[in-house]
Order: C-alpha cells, then structure tokens, then sequence
C-alpha cells in the first residue's frame, strides 16, 4: 500500500498573493488581509555556506532585481572582509552604483509600463483580457516598444557590470570581479543602434509627462485612491540626498518630522523589529520607538522622495521640486503618487548612468581591497521596491551561522494591507457581489507597491490573486480565484 | 621509436608505445570526454566517461594502453548516450546546484553537461545529505560536489609524499576526508593547485570564489574537448 506525503506549504512557488475580506450581517466590511503564502527558506540554507557565496546565493530569491540582493549581500560581506563603507576601491564601488542604477532603470520601466500602464492608459474597469502589456501594444506600439528598449537598456548595463543581465557575479566581498572596459562604455554613450543613455534620459521625461498627464485629466482617482497616511524609511546619503546605493537610515512620520534621524543601518537591529503574524509568512517590521501598532512604515520611491531633501541630478531635481510643491513640501502619503515618484527616480537613475559612464574611475585596475575580519555583517541598499536588509554572521571557518534578510516587499506589508483595506471599505463594503472591476482594484492598490512576491506576479501584470468574501458567521460568501 | 597504428571512428590514427587510448587519441586530434583523468597523474579509470569499444568490449579509454591494429569506437550513439547517462547519474548522485557555485563556467561536470546536452536527468534525484569541511585555513571541502573522481587523493601531497586527501567508506557512504594537519601547511600555490586539480567545486581556494568574472572562465566560449579537436591540447 503505497502512502501520501503532502508538503504544505509549497516551497519557493512564485507569485502567490492571498485577500481575505470579512463582513458583518449587514455586508460591511469587518476585517480584510493580503496574506503571502509563499515560503523560500533562503534564510536557513544559506547557513553552512562559504560567505564569498552569498552575493551569487542570494540574489536568486528574485529574478527581476536579483542586483539588490546581489548588492546588499556583497555590502554585508564588506564588512566581514574589514572593507566597510567608504573603503571599498572607487573603481569597484561605481562599478557596482552603474550596475545597481542599471537596474533601477530597468525594474522602474518595467513595472510602470509592463505593469502599471495598463490600469491608466486601458482603464481600471477594461476588460482584462486587454488590459494588459498586450493591450499596451494595441494602444501604442511606439510607446509598448519604447518601453522594451528602456527595459533592455538597464539590462545592457547589468550585463556589463556583472556579466549576466540576469543573475551575474560582479561583486565580490570587497570589491568588483572587473571593470568597465571604454569598448563596453561606448555602446552607451554613442550605440549605432540609437540606445544611447541620452535617449534613455529623453524617454524617461517623456514617461514623466504621460503619468501627469493622466493625473491632470484623474485627480480625484491619483490622489484619493487608497491614500493614507504613514511613517516613511529609506536609505538617505549623509548631506539627505537620494542615494539608492548607501546612506544612513532616515525615517519620517506622516507630517515630516523625522523618526528616525539619520543612523548607522549597521545597527538596524536597534532601531527596527520584526513582528510576525499566524496568517502571513511574511513578517510585519515596525520602528521599534514607536512600536508595533504605530511604528509601521512605507518603503519604496514615495518613502524615498519623503525622507531624502533633495535629488543630486539635474532633471530630476527640477522633477521633484514640482512633485515637493504638490504636497506643499509635506510628506506624500497618496499611494498612486508612488507612480509619479518612481518615475522620478528613473530619470535620476538615467542621470547617474551618464554621469557615471564618463567617470574614468570606471576604468580602474584597483578591484578588491580586503581589511581585518569581523565575525558579522550588515548591508543595506534601496532596492528599487524600496529598502532591503541584508544582515550575515560568518564563523571563523568562513561559513555563514546566521541571515536574517528584511526585503523591501516585506517592508511594505503593513502599508500593502492597508491599501487592501482601503479598497475593501470603500469600494466593496455594503456591496453584495464582487465584481472584475472591484478586484482589479484589489489589485492596483497592492501593485502601486510593485511588490515582488514572485516573478508571476510580473508575467502579463494578474497576479494569481484569491478574494474571499466571509459573512458574520464565518461561512464563504463567495470567492474569486484568478 | 616504432609507430603504433589504430583508428578512431575508422579514422587512421598513431601511437607511441605505452600511451593510453585517451592520449594518443588527444595528440591525433580526438576527443574522449574524462573526468577522473588527469594529464600527470596515474589514471584511476574510476568515472568511466571515457569508455570506448574495442571489438565489442567495453573498455576505460584513460587506462586501456593502445595496440597495433586497434578499432576504437567513440563516437557510436549508444556510447555517447551511455557517457551522457553517466553524466546524469553524477549530477543525480551529489547536491550540483550550478547557479550558486564559484566552479560555474570552470566546472568540467557542468562543461559535460553542455556539450552532451542534458537538458534534464533521466534519474530521479537522491539528494544525499552531506557536509562541508571548513576546518583548514586555505582549503574548503565541500562533499555536496563531490563526484570521488580521486583526482585530490592522487595529486595533492604533503611534502613529504604523504596523502592529504583519503577515500573512507564504500558504497553510497563514501567520501573524501581532508587531514587538518597536513592541510594546514599547504602553501598559497599548493592550495591554487588542490582547486584546479578538482573537476568540481568540491575542493575550493577558500576566499577567492566569483573573481574570475564570466566572460573569460574556462568554458564561456568553447565546449571542453574544443581544445584536443582543434589540435590545441596535442
């Protein structure tokens, strides 16, 4: 007689997003929650393993920005290797700022065109068998390609900083594994092809312009949907400029004043807790000064555009003080607003890529520089979905005893059920049937975050997204799987 | 010096005395796939990748010495699937997880799984539990990878001739064991070379993983055996 083992839950399954939504008698929403059902385990079977591994290890938890784990597992293992902050050789660290902005460009454009436009430029309540990157090319196909040719553009810069567009192994431990050769900075800045980073810079205004286009023409909808207000984390460079690559950690509260001023992340456990919750395998962080029921924050570009004090980019710069004065220099807690940031930061990132292909230190021969071991390390970076923690002990024998990884999704759990909980009590409350539209709504809240809970969530933009509607005594009213 | 004269596939071919198939293959310009061999060191004839058919004997091509007159079968289909099936059960029998390994690109098991092509094994995963060995300042045993080719027991020496790489066990259970002690005396050089000796990412340089950065690893370019077909390894 043969025997049944089942594995629940399935590991390392992509995409999996869960809402439940609960009502009372009278079909007012009660409770609502976006679970995460996924588990990786990374965690765990990274211990054992030599921590010259980590940075290729790790970055296979995603395949859209595995350069942010890459990054900041690298940044942690600086530290190991007694090569911490600002002692890295300049040739390794901008070799390693061009590939994280590389693929800051690429995700941003990603997500905004793949994955974002189609709400906007097809209509939250079009038929989803349209409303889609399909649908795009429908629509647009200057536009739709365009947007391809942004996303190879980032990928291209990926390639030649760590080898592989997707899943390289540039960084190492202290430094870089190569430089920039000027036959591979060249395609950059003169491509016969036209994919130039002045064009990249063109096309990311233009981006800009389509997006307050639509807000013009959809105030009510940019600035009402799912707006809340919320605390605010990101990296900041020392002087509060954007910096995606490092910085100290900056926090503010709804009104801007800061909780969090300006500390050491190598000391995030201080400053940050990890709450966890029975229905959710993803963990619920809080600033640990204003505890659990208040200390939740927003990550990601609207959190990144509220601490920093300003863009050390031209263009962007000029962006962002129109983006400030909409707000009146207050915080931005308006979720579609999050759209318009990350737009923002990609043409900062475009800038930097310039900037950075015509810095001769690109071409240095100094790659890896090494000090005095220490027995941990922490590594930080703004991942394009916000900020992502990085956090290694390395025994004596070079193996990895312990990781505790914060992603920037997980960072953003509290401020995505509140999103879902918005759209649950103002668009399905009182309502006796869940409609397509009503769902996709679900679904705009969630994806202004560009969580990455998998790479399917990414696939064609529909997540593979689960609303149950329970009543008062707990019976499933309806559900919708898709 | 006396010629010996043999073929290959029917292609006529020549010999020293004394040689093996696989060299005098190599310096005719054939290639016959090895893992456990190695230029220098007495062959084993352990993995079994190299096995060839002689007048229908099956036979290990880096220990069988060549003779006048000899017909060696190489490249006949059911010989090549046999070497690939070999291949799978390697990849089937130990933790190869090539994405994450330092050896990627450098890895003579993974630069056969290209050139046969394996796209997927035709054995079920055993998914064995096995250990690292962290304990020496220079050297990291990493048994996950292991494929016992022997390669580290026959080539890396104390110098005083002792053994710092043992087989223990038999069957499933075997493994390779590394001497602290002996170890902890190898030279920069001497470990460097323990690595490169290695066919996989068993035996690493420890603190050096990922410098080599993909583009210019051994095999980015050319499949392994490229180098004996274009005459470069004779």
């Amino acid at each position: 007689m043969g025997k049944k083992i089942t594995i629940e839950p399935v590991t390392r399954v992509e995409g999996h997003g869960k809402v439940t939504i609960r009502l009372d008698d009278a079909g007012r929403v009660t409770e609502s929650r976006f679970h995460v059902v996924e588990f990786r385990g990374f965690e765990r079977f990274v211990q054992g393993r030599p921590y010259w591994e980590a940075p290729v290890l790790v970055q296979r938890l995603c395949g859209i920005c595995p350069v942010s784990h890459h990054l900041a597992a690298a940044k942690a293992m600086d530290v190991v290797v007694g090569t911490g902050p600002g002692k890295l050789p300049v040739t390794a660290e901008k070799m390693r700022r061009l590939m994280h902005y590389g693929q800051m460009f690429q995700s941003h454009a990603l997500h905004f065109f793949h994955l974002a436009s189609p709400d906007f430029l097809l209509g939250l309540d079009a038929d989803p068998a349209v409303r889609n990157v399909i649908g795009i090319i429908g629509l647009d196909k200057g536009l739709a390609t365009q947007a391809v040719l942004m996303r190879k553009f980032g990928q291209e810069i990926i390639l030649a900083t760590a080898g592989k567009k997707v899943h390289g192994t540039g960084a190492i431990p202290g430094g870089i594994n190569k430089n920039l050769a000027p036959e591979e900075r060249d395609r950059f800045l003169k491509s016969p092809d036209g994919l130039t980073v002045d064009r990249m810079i063109e096309w990311a205004r233009a981006a800009i312009e389509l997006f307050k286009g639509y807000h013009a023409k959809n105030k009510d909808l940019v600035d009402g949907f799912a707006a809340f207000p919320s605390n605010h984390l990101s990296l900041v460079r020392k002087d509060g400029a954007l910096d995606f690559y490092h910085g100290v950690l900056r926090a503010v509260d709804a009104d801007g004043r800061k909780v969090l001023g300006d500390v050491d992340y190598q000391d995030y456990l201080s400053y940050i807790g990890e709450e966890t919750r029975a229905w959710s395998y993803m963990k619920f962080p809080y600033l640990r000064s204003l505890g659990k029921a208040a200390g939740w924050y927003r990550v990601g570009p609207l959190a990144r555009l509220n601490t920093c004090d300003y863009i050390p980019s031209p263009l962007a710069q000029k962006e962002f003080e129109a983006y400030k004065a909409y707000t009146d220099g207050k915080p931005n807690n308006m979720s579609l607003h999050t759209h318009w940031a990350r737009l923002i930061e990609l043409l900062h990132a475009a800038e930097v890529i310039k900037e950075l292909l015509l810095d001769k230190d690109l071409q240095g021969g100094k790659l890896v520089r090494t000090g005095r071991r220490a027995p941990e390390g922490v590594g930080l970076i703004e991942a394009p979905r916000g900020t992502l923690f990085h956090h290694y002990r390395v025994s004596a024998d070079d193996q990895i005893t312990m990781a505790n990884l914060i992603v920037s999704t997980t960072n953003n759990n509290e401020s995505m059920n509140r999103a879902v909980d918005w759209v649950a009590r103002n668009v399905i409350s009182g309502r006796p049937e869940i409609t397509e539209g009503m769902l996709n709504r679900v679904e705009v809240a969630i994806r202004a975050y560009d969580p990455c809970l998998s790479c399917a969530t990414h696939a064609l933009g529909r997540m593979p997204l689960e609303v149950t509607l329970v009543d008062a005594a707990g019976r499933v009213r309806q559900r919708k799987v898709r | 010096m006396t010629e010996i004269r043999f073929t290959v596939d029917g292609r006529p071919c020549l010999a020293k005395p004394g040689q093996t198939i696989v060299e005098a293959a190599k310096a005719n310009g054939v290639y016959i796939p090895v893992l456990c061999h190695y230029e220098g060191l007495k062959p084993a004839g352990s993995c079994r990748i190299c096995t060839v058919r002689v007048a229908g004997r099956y036979m290990a091509a880096c220990t069988q010495p060549v003779t006048e007159g000899m017909a060696v079968e190489n490249t006949a289909p059911d010989l090549e699937d046999m070497r690939k099936s070999l291949i799978e059960m390697l990849f089937v029998e130990g933790n190869h997880f090539c994405p994450a390994c330092e050896k990627s690109g450098n890895c003579e098991l993974q630069a056969l799984g290209y050139r046969y092509r394996m796209l997927a094994p035709r054995f079920p995963y055993l998914w064995p539990v096995r250990t690292v060995d962290a304990g020496t300042p220079l050297v990291l045993l990493d048994r996950n990878r292991c494929v016992q080719c022997l390669r580290c027991v026959r080539g890396v020496r104390a110098k005083d001739g002792r053994k710092i790489f043992a087989s223990v066990r038999r069957g499933p259970r075997v493994a390779i064991e590394i001497d602290h002690k002996l170890a902890a005396k190898l030279t920069e050089e001497e470990a460097r070379r323990a690595m490169d000796l290695c066919p996989v990412g068993a035996i690493l340089r420890k603190e050096t993983g990922f410098v080599r950065p993909i583009g210019r690893r051994k095999f980015d370019h050319t499949p392994i055996g490229a180098d004996v077909e274009k005459g470069i390894g004779r």
